[in-house]
């Protein structure tokens, strides 16, 4: 039903992604691309983290190949990730978008241009307002938008600006994003 | 039509439109960080479609120059991606030491940021003076200013942080002189800098190279391309000489693997074998 998910997450994220990633089934078939903010190193930490807790392979997002399904890919620190029309990725050294590179928003218009309604965009707990833009994008190209809780989120301000920007009139429980996410109607 | 589609039937002929009346073939760009940048242009221009750009680009040079500005130019840092000019200075540097003269390569220079990291370290280690560095992009704007070596005061700060990092033996303050709001790389590494325009696209080999650097350039890349441009990288390199790209672009998938052994994975740094 979907061909994409995308996830923008920021403060907090790392106990949010490790509630929904783990869940996500070996046969799993939708690729997963999520942008997390975090400072620039030169280490592997968030796909060999990931890798351990999930079911599923996780990797940096490679430019110019495919997207592979059932894969979870994160934006290298220090890069925009995009993806394109031919279902590859790109990465950019452009400048900064709400003072993040990798930046949400970029993500998000990105897939919204490409996959449209076949697109899944969720927006977690965070301290920024990257990701509203975007995942009004997603809405107008009638894409599923997701927005966890703001109450129930670790740090409210991410997901509030996207319930302000996008205009959602729900929202949901990290329970309820994991449940979507494994195929059931929420 | 849908209207997805027909954006993209504009970017196509806009493409055109630049290679036919400039000869700058973008249309081997890999195709989101070109659309991004295409929808860019077409919002600083006030214009509602990219196929309104055609004209501005057939008929108005500095529209076009612009252009290839928004094209070429990528946000970067002096000593980006610090741990990799420390291992080029603990790996790499012992292994041209042998060399008495040494060719270096900069493909994609920018604003110079690069390059001057680069001249710094050879400074440090005492081999500036055997070294010819050329530093090529296919912007002529990125070069002139490139060339004037002028960084903004501002991010002097977060360069002296990479420089520390990356294993820096001074201070990074030795090697600039600061004006009002700028620091102006010393005369000593401007000099020993070639500038020139060259384009990956479509120029050829122009010297024998001991070390290029092509760090974030493929990422713009579609494969063909990349493959086309890695071919050209290779051909200039000397048997054992080194490739270096940048932290997420790799070899593994290119055409030209199989010349080269990684000879530090993590820092996507590549040595030529002496046989291919």
């Amino acid at each position: 039903m979907y061909d994409l998910i995308v996830i923008g997450v920021s403060a907090g994220g790392m106990q949010a992604l490790s509630t929904l990633l783990p869940a996500l089934p070996n046969d799993y078939t939708i690729p997963v691309a999520i942008v997390q903010h975090i400072g620039t190193n030169n280490n592997d930490y968030l796909p060999s983290y990931y890798s351990r807790i999930c079911q599923l392979p996780v990797s940096w997002a490679i430019p110019a190949m495919p997207i592979a399904e059932g894969h979870i890919y994160f934006a290298p620190p220090g890069y925009h990730l995009l993806v394109a029309n031919d279902s590859t990725f790109n990465l950019t050294v452009d400048d900064w978008v709400n003072y993040s590179r990798p930046s949400i928003d970029v993500l998000f218009d990105s897939a919204a241009d490409v996959f449209q309604e076949k697109l899944v965009g969720v927006i977690l707990t965070g301290a920024s307002s990257d990701g509203s833009k975007g995942l009004r994008n997603i809405k107008n190209h009638n894409g599923m938008t997701l927005v966890q809780d703001p109450d129930k989120a670790e740090v409210e301000t991410m997901p509030r600006a996207a319930i302000e920007i996008v205009g959602v009139d729900k929202t949901y429980s990290l329970k309820e994003i994991k449940l979507f996410l494994n195929g059931f109607v929420i | 039509m849908e209207n997805e589609k027909i954006n993209e039937l504009e970017v196509d002929l806009f493409l055109d439109a630049i290679f036919r009346r400039w000869g700058y073939d973008f249309r081997n760009y890999a195709r989101a960080s070109l659309n991004r940048r295409v929808a860019q242009r077409l919002t600083i221009t006030g214009l509602k479609r990219i196929s309104e750009m055609i004209p501005l680009v057939l008929h108005d040079t500095d529209f076009f120059e612009s252009f290839l500005t928004d094209m070429s130019v990528t946000v970067t840092e002096m000593f980006r991606d610090p741990w990799v000019f420390k291992k080029i200075r603990e790996t790499v540097i012992p292994k041209l030491r042998t060399y008495s003269r040494i060719n270096i390569w900069h493909a994609g220079c920018a604003n110079g940021a690069e390059v001057f990291s680069m001249a710094i370290l050879l400074q440090e280690e005492g081999l500036l003076d055997r070294c010819q560095i050329y530093a090529t992009d296919y912007n002529n704007k990125s070069l002139s200013s490139a060339k004037k070596g002028i960084f903004p005061i501002s991010s002097m700060k977060a360069y002296t942080n990479n420089y520390i990092e990356a294993g820096g033996k001074y201070s990074l303050a030795d090697y600039y002189r600061t004006g009002y709001d700028s620091a102006c790389m010393m005369k000593a590494l401007r000099d020993r800098i070639t500038f020139a325009n060259h384009n990956l696209m479509n120029d050829g080999v122009f010297a024998e190279m001991n070390l290029v650097m092509c760090r974030n350039v493929m990422i713009y890349f579609d494969r063909n391309l990349q493959n086309r441009s890695l071919k050209l990288i290779s051909d200039s390199l000397v048997p054992r000489g080194f490739l270096v790209l940048g932290t997420q672009e790799s070899l593994s998938y290119s055409d030209c693997n199989h010349e080269y052994e990684s000879f530090e994975p993590k820092e996507r740094i590549y040595r030529r074998l002496a046989h291919v």
